[in-house]
């Protein structure tokens, strides 16, 4: 039954990289978390392998308005459709920051009035570095900081499932990094300690926990502190953003998972001079823009992701 | 009989200055003068990454690339927002010292600013 799982999850896993697209579901499957390509998810018999656990999107860089993508609203409200038209939805979003371009108080209030066209229950956030570029670091905090007491990381439990948001966008070292911090780890460390090794666990940060591409500061320089507290748990699912694309590692109990945006995609690592907005026609845009979902499966318990793109 | 004295170190007192004046004037090709210094975000990198000016020099950073960037001193001294394309942010340095900076969003970019006293 795990063997069914576990081969499960590395054909999604495949069919996501073969997808490209622009969303993942995630499925708790066997105590892993399956990304689930959301083409796929919706007439495929994907979704009768557990309960639907959470739907994640990324990057939204509400205010961004170059060639790569004019209308980044446009492709959110897309999103947005098809979340709501999941068969089962999760009551669960997931957004993995770099919810506006340039952390405007009018890009904040635009996001926050497509977001709400979203049929969830409840909306998670964690900040990406587009969210903190105010001068006084204060408007995503105004608005999304009251689950994390200000703080920026948080935890929450739903379906069984122990949530973890944390933020490792705040505190860059020069050279590249993203960093969590000593005060977020030990926080981490007392938030875990005493709970079930049998406990699913989902973290989700904005920039990979993993170090994707160094020289364009694809990864948290401290995220080995915080994986030490993670692996003694059976299903571990760590979800981000940040780098527009799909990329997926699997280490152990943990599964590591970027989203895709839904506002423009990003070179492969190393291709080109640096990071940024990657120009493709308006016909393939919609094919690398997506979300991811999550479902969850219970014997044994474990998280499935599917990913699927807005084509 | 006191005006003449007084004449006579306000006499001494301008030569002082004038001396002064030619003194620091000889050295005005090699030290930095500018007031205002300009430095460009582009391709990711501040150009120049280190810049060494005189006390009281305004620091004028522009962003070149597509891709918003920030100004944000490592020490806390100084934050821009987020610059978009062409837009600017303005510091002008009071103290000496040696001033280290990223933009917040790329922090791969590192730049640089050494604050000398104005006459040295």
């Amino acid at each position: 039954m795990s063997d069914h799982n576990a081969s499960l999850t590395r054909r999604d896993a495949l069919q996501c990289l073969a997808f490209g697209g622009a969303g993942t579901l995630f499925v708790l499957s066997g105590g892993v978390l399956t990304p689930v390509d959301l083409a796929a998810a919706a007439d495929h018999d994907t979704v009768s392998a557990g309960k639907p656990l959470f739907v994640q999107i990324s990057d939204t860089h509400i205010g961004f308005s170059k060639d790569a993508n004019p209308d980044v609203a446009a492709t959110l409200r897309l999103t947005i459709e098809r979340v709501n038209a999941l068969s089962a939805s999760p009551a669960l979003v997931l957004h993995t920051g770099d919810i506006t371009h340039l952390s405007k108080a009018a890009e904040f209030e635009a996001a926050a009035e497509l977001l709400k066209g979203l049929r969830v229950s409840e909306l998670h956030t964690v900040p990406g570095e587009h969210d903190l570029a105010d001068a006084t670091v204060s408007e995503y905090f105004t608005r999304f900081g009251k689950a994390s007491g200000n703080r920026g990381y948080y935890s929450f439990d739903h379906q069984g499932v122990h949530f973890v948001g944390l933020i490792n966008v705040l505190d860059f070292q020069p050279g590249g990094l993203g960093t969590l911090g000593d005060d977020q780890i030990a926080w981490l460390e007392s938030d875990l300690q005493g709970r079930s090794p049998s406990t699913p666990i989902v973290a989700f940060a904005h920039m990979p926990l993993w170090t994707v591409y160094q020289p364009w500061g694809w990864g948290t320089a401290d995220a080995e502190a915080a994986l030490v507290h993670l692996r003694r748990f059976g299903s571990v699912t760590i979800v981000n953003g940040h780098i527009h694309q799909i990329v997926q590692k699997i280490e152990g109990n943990i599964t590591f998972h970027t989203a895709r945006s839904t506002a423009y995609p990003q070179p492969a690592p190393g291709d080109g001079a640096g990071p940024g907005p990657l120009k493709v026609s308006a016909d393939q845009l919609v094919k690398v823009l997506g979300l991811t979902s999550a479902r969850i499966v219970r014997h044994p318990q474990a998280v499935s992701l599917t990913d699927s793109s807005l084509a | 009989m006191k005006a003449p004295t007084a004449y006579r170190a306000l006499a001494a007192t301008a030569l002082c200055y004038a001396l002064t004046f030619s003194g620091s004037r000889g050295h005005a090709s090699e030290l930095p003068t500018a007031t205002v210094t300009t430095i460009e975000l582009k391709t990711f990198m501040f150009s120049p990454s280190s810049v060494t000016i005189p006390v009281g020099t305004t620091v004028v950073w522009k962003n070149r690339d597509a891709e918003p960037h920030t100004v944000a001193s490592v020490e806390g001294r100084f934050r821009s927002g987020a610059l978009d394309e062409n837009e600017t942010f303005t510091f002008t340095f009071d103290s000496p010292g040696t001033y280290r900076y990223v933009c917040s969003i790329h922090p791969q970019m590192i730049g640089t600013v050494i604050v000398v006293p104005a006459h040295q």
